[in-house]
């Protein structure tokens, strides 16, 4: 099981950085959990600049803007 | 990357680089062709080509493609510049600067990297809490809104490259003084408490894989994005623009806006705060303004405003900053702003 975080205040990109989390644990068959993180204290303390940013397991993997498809199903599956 | 994923993990990229130059060449077709087809519609419509509703119909029929056209071209390459750029780079050139220097590089820096609104608060403790100085912070924060590629793109077409050079190097200038005069006053205990407190882990993240044909698209979601949100101000701009172009008497203006009139300046200023245009609206207004005699200095001082001191980001970064510290921040820009609105009427008399 996979814990993957999506560090965002809730704009409209935040959303679409969730659903591609979703999309691609779907495809890879990974079981994933997917929470969100609007507190700004939090999401600032994983020391990124720009939103949304991704967390697999703990670990930052992306930062600013929608990841690409290819790389989320990398972090996820691999 | 383990083969496992199963992707095609290098595509070709001569597709889209090809798809690329089409594109371009489609462009400049489209573009070559606007004049004359602008021409031909308004002759097709039934009123007198110098009656007062005939000029202000042609105006909008020839601008309304024009400006969307090269707001397209202009930021789709945005958009691939940008993605050259991160807000975590930028914040690794920037952090543990002194000022002077540090405020020159934020300022530039914030044309091009990639920054939304939304991104201001996590962006803002992001820098802090790396080691960047609250005044290059700043510097960052204010040329970011206010110099950017719609505003300087809607200048050059509609004004001309002078116009647009000076709006990048007094927005530009403004950014960095102002950036120096608040890390000058020393203000970190001014911001919220819980921001000082924040311990933010290094961040390490993995090497991207970011290949052409990703720049391309890059491009083509800006475009998707930003000209999907501004055309509309942009058509309601020009059709304003349209009607002061064909109605506005050119005395009166003249008299309200002109170079004699100095207090236009700081009213110019003023109304600008509340108001959040982005710059693709006030533009084509603009344009209209100073064809019926506006002065430059009042116009621009007009646009600094509007999209350097904007009341919703002013909100946003309420969060993080005591009231004390906006304050500061809108005082500081606000008499940056007025400073060029004097200047430049002063220098183009």
């Amino acid at each position: 099981m996979k814990d993957v975080k999506v560090l965002g205040p809730g704009c409209k990109r935040c959303d679409a950085a969730v659903q591609m989390v979703k999309d691609a644990a779907a495809a890879s068959g990974v079981e994933v959990s997917v929470s969100k993180v609007t507190d700004y204290a939090e999401i600032a303390g994983y020391g990124i600049a720009a939103t949304p940013g991704i967390v697999v397991d703990g670990k930052v993997v992306h930062a600013g803007g929608l990841p690409k498809a290819e790389d989320l199903a990398r972090w996820i599956g691999g | 990357m383990s083969a496992a994923t199963g992707s095609p993990r290098v595509a070709a990229p001569w597709p889209w680089l090809a798809g690329s130059a089409a594109g371009l060449l489609l462009w400049g077709l489209l573009y070559s062709q606007l004049q004359p087809f602008s021409g031909w519609l308004v002759s097709l419509l039934p009123i007198e080509r110098h009656s007062h509703l005939g000029e202000a119909i042609a105006f909008f029929l020839y601008d309304v493609p024009k400006v969307l056209l090269l707001l397209t071209l202009v930021v789709f390459a945005m958009g691939v510049v940008r993605s050259f750029f991160s807000a975590e780079r930028t914040r690794a050139l920037l952090a543990g600067r002194r000022g002077g220097i540090g405020n020159v590089m934020a300022a530039m820096l914030g044309i091009v990297t990639p920054f939304c609104s939304c991104s201001a608060v996590p962006l803002f403790i992001g820098f802090v809490s790396a080691g960047v100085p609250l005044g290059v912070t700043f510097s960052f924060l204010i040329a970011a809104p206010m110099v950017n590629e719609v505003a300087l793109g809607l200048l050059f077409v509609l004004l001309g490259w002078q116009v647009a050079l000076t709006y990048l190097a007094f927005g530009l200038g403004v950014a960095i003084l102002a950036g120096l005069v608040i890390g000058r006053l020393h203000l970190e205990g001014w911001l919220e408490p819980w921001v000082l407190k924040i311990q933010a882990a290094q961040l390490d993240l993995p090497p991207n894989s970011i290949t052409w044909p990703d720049r391309i698209r890059a491009g083509l979601e800006a475009v998707r994005e930003i000209v999907g949100r501004v055309w509309i101000w942009i058509i309601a701009g020009i059709a304003a623009g349209a009607l002061i172009h064909g109605y506005a008497p050119e005395e009166l203006l003249a008299g309200i806006m002109g170079r004699d009139a100095w207090w236009s300046v700081p009213a110019a200023v003023l109304i600008g705060i509340p108001m959040y245009s982005n710059a693709a609206g006030i533009i084509p207004v603009v344009e209209a303004l100073l064809g019926k005699g506006a002065a430059l200095g009042t116009v621009l001082a007009f646009m600094m405003s509007v999209t350097a001191l904007s009341l919703p980001e002013t909100i946003i970064l309420r969060k993080v900053l005591s009231a004390k510290l906006i304050a500061v921040f809108i005082a500081v820009v606000g008499l940056g702003i007025l400073a060029v609105g004097f200047l430049f009427n002063l220098l183009f008399a």
